[in-house]
């Protein structure tokens, strides 16, 4: 794994990057360890307090460590006519996880999203920001078995 | 009429919108070209003439707000890429198609303000959009075509409402995507305190076809005070849902029974609501009327986004509205009380409407509340989030009343 300082400093020269800087982390480790957000506090010439109130901000940053894959059912409207709700409750119980969970072994997070704009094959769900189209609850055992 | 006008996407599968070679062989770049023959003052003119507005939702003369630029040592082209509304996904698809359309859009607007420098912000949920754009932007500088513009990709990190233009351009910086006050406007201090112009990808991306088949040509297609093609996404209960480019005056029905194919398994339809999430539902009388910026207006809806949600007889506006009311709660930024507050009470009295507990009181309650929101919300948020409840309590209100508990 790369060390967060080297991430956060190849990102230095990027004026307002520390976001960018998140990005990169969550690449490197699907969320932000809190000594990286002190860090890119001192490169970006930000307080530390600034740079948690920016990963808190957004909802695709994380400052609580998560599974290798993380699961993302979007709930907005097009999506809630199309089924969302039995097909948040599926993962559910496929996984023995409520959403904002992890498994025991560290391989999924759920999370619930809003409209990753994919809305012409709804219901969505992304894993790690893959979109995957027409889902339903039957279809879910087998779509998460393809991510091992 | 019930045919598509393609424009913007009238090579769509059939270049590849990475490659600046093929955008050049369809006659791309030629209307930048033309731009930097131009004076600055004819080619704001020339936009101006040709009526495109603003494309994002705000529909606002793309010529004139660019007019509003002072002379600045330093100033910015920022490209809107964050469309958030739910059923919205037309700048995806215009990336996908055409990209190399909105980066000419982009280097024309520079040469109209005499900007060298070019953001885009492209949503978080757009991963593979960003790796696209930087493709492109690479090919177009390696031929040549942008010149002396630079254009850097920046990428948002889930937030619906940094599709604001000032909170865009705070979490350009690097801060929370919080709206600022206005004024002043972006125009004349953006991006870094500097002179910022911010469009939408569909108004940059129509650029290039104004420059090359004149202000007139575009401003005869259409509506004539909301000219051009709009790119809409159509979801829900139709049979053919995806999207379409057609032009301004093309009628809501059609999009819905022709385009759409109708409602899905022969059912009948029950409401549509136009522009995304914030949009309002829009009854069975009122389909006859054109797509355009005004005719929406004129029946109390927007056009907005272009986003399109077909609902069929058997669904549950109440319902759905409440899922739109959780929508609001979660996306408000929490920088000014109205909506901070309003969006998460309008959600409470949603959620007791659809639980069958709540009274004629609470309608009223939620209708004053949405008044209050309307007026005093910092930004279009705010502003916009009692829509769905306010117009389906006017067109569907039996639908509301029938869960009230003397009802019950």
């Amino acid at each position: 794994m790369a060390n967060y300082k080297d991430i956060i400093n190849s990102l230095q020269d990027k004026q307002g990057g520390i976001i960018e800087a998140f990005h990169a982390l969550q690449r490197e480790y699907n969320y932000i360890p809190e000594e990286a957000i002190t860090e890119a506090a001192k490169v970006f010439g930000v307080s530390q307090a600034q740079a948690y109130g920016v990963a808190t901000f957004y909802s695709y940053l994380s400052v609580e460590k998560r599974g290798k894959y993380i699961i993302r059912m979007c709930e907005s409207a097009p999506c809630h006519v199309a089924g969302a709700d039995a097909v948040i409750r599926a993962i559910e119980k496929h996984l023995g996880i409520k959403v904002g969970e992890t498994t025991a072994d560290g391989k999924f997070t759920l999370e619930l999203t809003e409209c990753v704009g994919q809305c012409q094959a709804t219901p969505v769900i992304t894993v790690n920001s893959e979109p995957v189209f027409n889902v339903s609850a039957v279809k879910v055992p087998e779509i998460l078995s393809a991510y091992k | 009429m019930a045919e598509e006008m393609r424009l913007l996407l009238e090579h769509a599968d059939k270049i590849d919108p990475r490659q600046a070679e093929d955008y050049i062989k369809v006659g791309g770049y030629k209307g930048l070209e033309k731009a930097r023959q131009m004076n600055r003052k004819d080619l704001i003119q020339e936009v101006k003439s040709s009526g495109l507005r603003g494309r994002g939702g705000a529909g606002f003369n793309a010529g004139m707000k660019w007019s509003f630029v002072p002379p600045a040592p330093v100033k910015y082209v920022v490209c809107n890429l964050d469309e958030g509304e739910p059923g919205t996904y037309k700048d995806r698809i215009i990336c996908e198609k055409n990209a190399q359309a909105l980066l000419e859009g982009m280097a024309i607007c520079g040469t109209a303000i005499e900007s060298k420098q070019g953001y885009i912000y492209c949503r978080g949920e757009y991963p593979f959009v960003v790796e696209l754009l930087n493709k492109a932007i690479q090919s177009a500088k390696a031929v040549g075509a942008l010149g002396d513009f630079d254009i850097e990709v920046r990428m948002g990190a889930g937030a619906y409402v940094c599709g604001e233009e000032t909170a865009l351009i705070e979490s350009i910086e690097g801060h929370r995507g919080e709206p600022r006050f206005k004024p002043p406007f972006p125009g004349v201090a953006g991006l870094w305190g500097v002179p910022t112009v911010v469009n939408n990808v569909e108004t940059f991306a129509a650029l290039p076809y104004i420059l090359t088949k004149g202000a007139e040509w575009y401003a005869s297609i259409g509506a004539p005070k909301y000219p051009g093609t709009k790119v809409l996404t159509l979801t829900g209960d139709v049979n053919n849902p995806t999207y379409f480019e057609v032009p301004t005056n093309y009628l809501l029905k059609d999009v819905i029974y022709k385009l759409g194919g109708g409602i899905k398994n022969g059912k009948k339809f029950k409401a549509v609501q136009v522009g995304g999430t914030s949009g309002a539902f829009i009854p069975e009388q009122n389909l006859n009327t054109s797509i355009d910026f005004d005719s929406m207006g004129a029946i109390g809806a927007a056009l907005g986004s272009g986003a399109v949600l077909v609902l069929d007889e058997t669904r549950d506006i109440v319902d759905i509205v409440t899922r739109i009311s959780k929508f609001f709660e979660h996306e408000s930024c929490g920088k000014c009380n109205p909506c901070r507050e309003g969006t998460f009470r309008c959600r409470e009295i949603m959620e007791k409407i659809n639980a069958g507990r709540a009274t004629e009181a609470d309608i009223n309650n939620i209708l004053l509340l949405a008044k209050v929101m309307k007026r005093a919300a910092l930004c279009g948020l705010g502003q916009a989030a009692p829509i769905p409840i306010t117009s389906t309590i006017e067109h569907f209100g039996h639908e509301y009343r029938r869960k009230l508990l003397q009802y019950a």
